[in-house]
């Protein structure tokens, strides 16, 4: 049975549901699971770990943990690492987990996979399923060194729940300083709830169909109908015309995401764009080309003006949602 | 100002990515080569700094095969100085972020840089690794996904816009240091004729493993690879108008998706 370590990332004051992913993929997978979490005043989450399958739980508490910052973050994470002394280290392949997964293995001197989308187990040793070229092709990767260290991409497991407590175990971690060279002096988090794009559920994209920033609302609309699992997106024409931040770009130098819905309103469909969408589960496409490539790869598609389609939508939804 | 850039060559983003016959890496023939897009910035931005400060010179450095010169001479064109190409037997089969990582540290080291600066990821591993490998062997701090950069007058910190989650983290930071750059941090310079000329010109230096005294050894060994299933066109949503089809596109997702 493997020792397995997961590294539950904090955001907002709570633990992100892609920790809680990979704590019950590490259950499922038969190992013996232990948990680390690090932040300011996080000592009050950790108990939430056990109902998802870590027997124990390291804590890293303290105000030099506040805001993230690799070196520190590494140091903790390889210190709790000393101490489980895990076969295999999980993290979500989130913004956080896409700095700190290369930064922590290196420390540990071993490789790391990332963003994988699936796991097998063989005795102590993961081979994992990953996307390559954005998702055209995947790789069956190993790794030789121990620990192997692995991001897991949000959205790729289910979160189970078990009758489970774990121990809560708060650890010391007193900082190498003369590592620490970089200061963070400040930090700037839109105050919108909605998830990032590569953790939602659905996402609504827009592209050079929306014809301006001001009908990204059109959007919104159908988001908040949607509900709070769901998110806003954009194509690389909508980000380059300046109408909405690059952040919500989809694609190859984008997001690669995969939700359970995926609907791209004026979006062709280019092979750049594809490329980051096709492991949705669903996706919609309205457009009112009906040559328009991404009429080829999606689920369900409408042809027609996405002004007079989209108001519709969501009224739709609404009533669903009733 | 000194700047070393790593840079790889990838197969242009429009490739329609196929398998050769044992399925173990992707098929080459037909693919175009080209600079990573992410690498692009990272010059790009190495260039500026170099131009703003006055003096300097931006050094590239590539581990890759014969091939990969291409790239090298890519970003020579657009303002990079001199070039660092490590091509060896060694890597041709199976490398991965580790030991590209040890290849392009020791190739580093012999270099002088206040800056070191590497592409989000590569557009073809996707991994998102080597810079912060290549910032643990060099011990220098490392920011990733930079899309704003300004180095102080004394030259001796940069201040750097970081994209996090859901907004922006700005860092300040003592050089020299590892970046990685993110699509925003700049606009890519296209290349010029005379540019494109003089590139042919500038130096480049090819290196061994030998040469480099590091080892080949990858940490992550690719097994077999496959491709996605084809996703298939589904279902037109047909109607007398956009009305009545988001009603039965809505009732597609509630009823037969059961997604809403
Ligand atoms: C290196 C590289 C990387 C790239 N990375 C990305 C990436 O990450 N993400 C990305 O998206 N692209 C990327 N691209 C760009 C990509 O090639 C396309 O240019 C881009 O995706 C086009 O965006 P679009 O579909 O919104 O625009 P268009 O291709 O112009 O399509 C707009 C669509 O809107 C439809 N339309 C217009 N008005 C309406 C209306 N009223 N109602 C309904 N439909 C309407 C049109 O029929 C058309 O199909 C990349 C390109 C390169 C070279
Ligand atoms: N073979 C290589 N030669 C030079 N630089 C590389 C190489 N592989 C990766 N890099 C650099 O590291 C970045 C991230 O690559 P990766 O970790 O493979 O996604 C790239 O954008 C390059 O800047």
């Amino acid at each position: 049975m493997p020792e397995i370590l997961v590294y539950a990332e904090v955001q907002k004051g709570e633990i992100k549901k892609g920790a809680f992913e990979i704590a019950s993929k590490a259950k499922a997978l038969g190992g013996q699971v232990s948990a680390c979490i690090i932040g300011k005043d996080v000592e009050g989450l950790a108990g939430q770990l056990g109902k998802f399958g870590a027997d124990k739980i390291y804590v890293v508490d303290g105000p030099e943990f506040e805001n993230y910052s690799t070196e520190p973050f590494v140091q903790a994470l390889a210190h709790v690492a000393g101490l489980v002394n895990p076969s295999i280290i999980f993290l979500s392949a989130s913004a956080q987990g896409k700095d700190l997964t290369p930064a922590v293995a290196a420390r540990l001197k071993v490789g790391s996979i990332s963003d994988c989308v699936d796991l097998t187990l063989d005795g102590d040793k993961v081979t994992a399923k990953r996307p390559m070229y954005a998702g055209k092709a995947y790789a069956m990767v190993e790794a030789n060194g121990t620990p192997q260290v692995l991001s897991i991409r949000p959205n790729s497991f289910g979160v189970e729940e078990i009758a489970g407590a774990g121990a809560v175990e708060k650890v010391d971690v007193s900082l190498d300083e003369s590592k620490i060279k970089t200061v963070v002096k400040s930090v700037e988090v839109a105050a919108s709830e909605a998830p990032d794009q590569t953790e939602a559920e659905i996402i609504v994209s827009g592209g050079r169909g929306i014809d301006g920033a001001e009908n990204f609302k059109l959007l919104e609309d159908l988001v908040r109908a949607l509900g709070p699992n769901a998110t806003i997106g954009a194509s690389r024409a909508a980000v380059d015309a300046e109408w909405i931040d690059h952040g919500y770009q989809i694609g190859q130098t984008g997001k690669t995401v995969s939700p359970n819905l995926y609907i791209a309103a004026g979006i062709s469909g280019a092979i750049q764009h594809l490329a980051g969408i096709t492991t949705s589960k669903v996706i919609v496409a309205i457009d009112k080309d009906p040559e328009a490539p991404i009429f080829s790869k999606a689920d369900y598609g409408i042809v027609g003006d996405l002004f007079e389609v989209l108001p519709k939508l969501t009224e739709e939804v609404k009533k669903i949602k009733g | 100002m000194n700047a070393v850039v790593c840079v790889k060559q990838v197969p242009d983003t429009e490739t329609l990515i196929k398998l050769n016959a044992e399925g173990t890496e992707i098929a080459t023939e037909g693919v175009k080569w080209i600079l990573n897009p992410y690498d692009e910035y990272a010059v790009e931005e190495a260039v500026q700094q170099k131009e703003k400060a006055g003096d300097g010179s931006v050094t590239l450095v590539t581990l890759g095969p014969d091939r990969a010169l291409e790239a090298l001479r890519s970003g020579l064109a657009v303002g990079a100085d001199t070039a660092v190409h490590i091509n060896d037997a060694a890597f041709a089969e199976k490398t991965d972020p580790y030991a590209t990582a040890v290849a392009l540290a020791a190739a580093v080291k012999e270099l002088e840089y206040d800056m070191i600066f590497c592409g989000k990821q590569a557009m073809e591993d996707d991994a998102g690794q080597v810079a912060s490998i290549l910032g643990e062997l060099l011990e220098l701090p490392v920011v990733t996904v930079v899309v704003k950069l300004e180095v102080s007058d004394d030259k001796k910190t940069a201040i750097v816009t970081r994209e996090i989650e859901g907004g922006h983290a700005v860092i300040e930071v003592p050089l020299p240091a590892v970046f990685t750059a993110q699509k925003g941090l700049n606009n890519p310079r296209y290349a010029s004729l005379p540019g494109i000329m003089k590139a042919k010109k500038k130096p480049v230096t090819v290196k061994t493993v030998a040469d480099l005294g590091v080892s080949a050894e990858p940490m992550t060994v690719v097994k077999s690879m496959s491709l996605p299933p084809d996703r298939q066109a589904g279902k037109m949503i047909e109607g007398d108008d956009a009305a009545a089809k988001a009603i039965a596109l809505a009732k597609a997702l509630h009823e037969e998706a059961k997604i809403i």
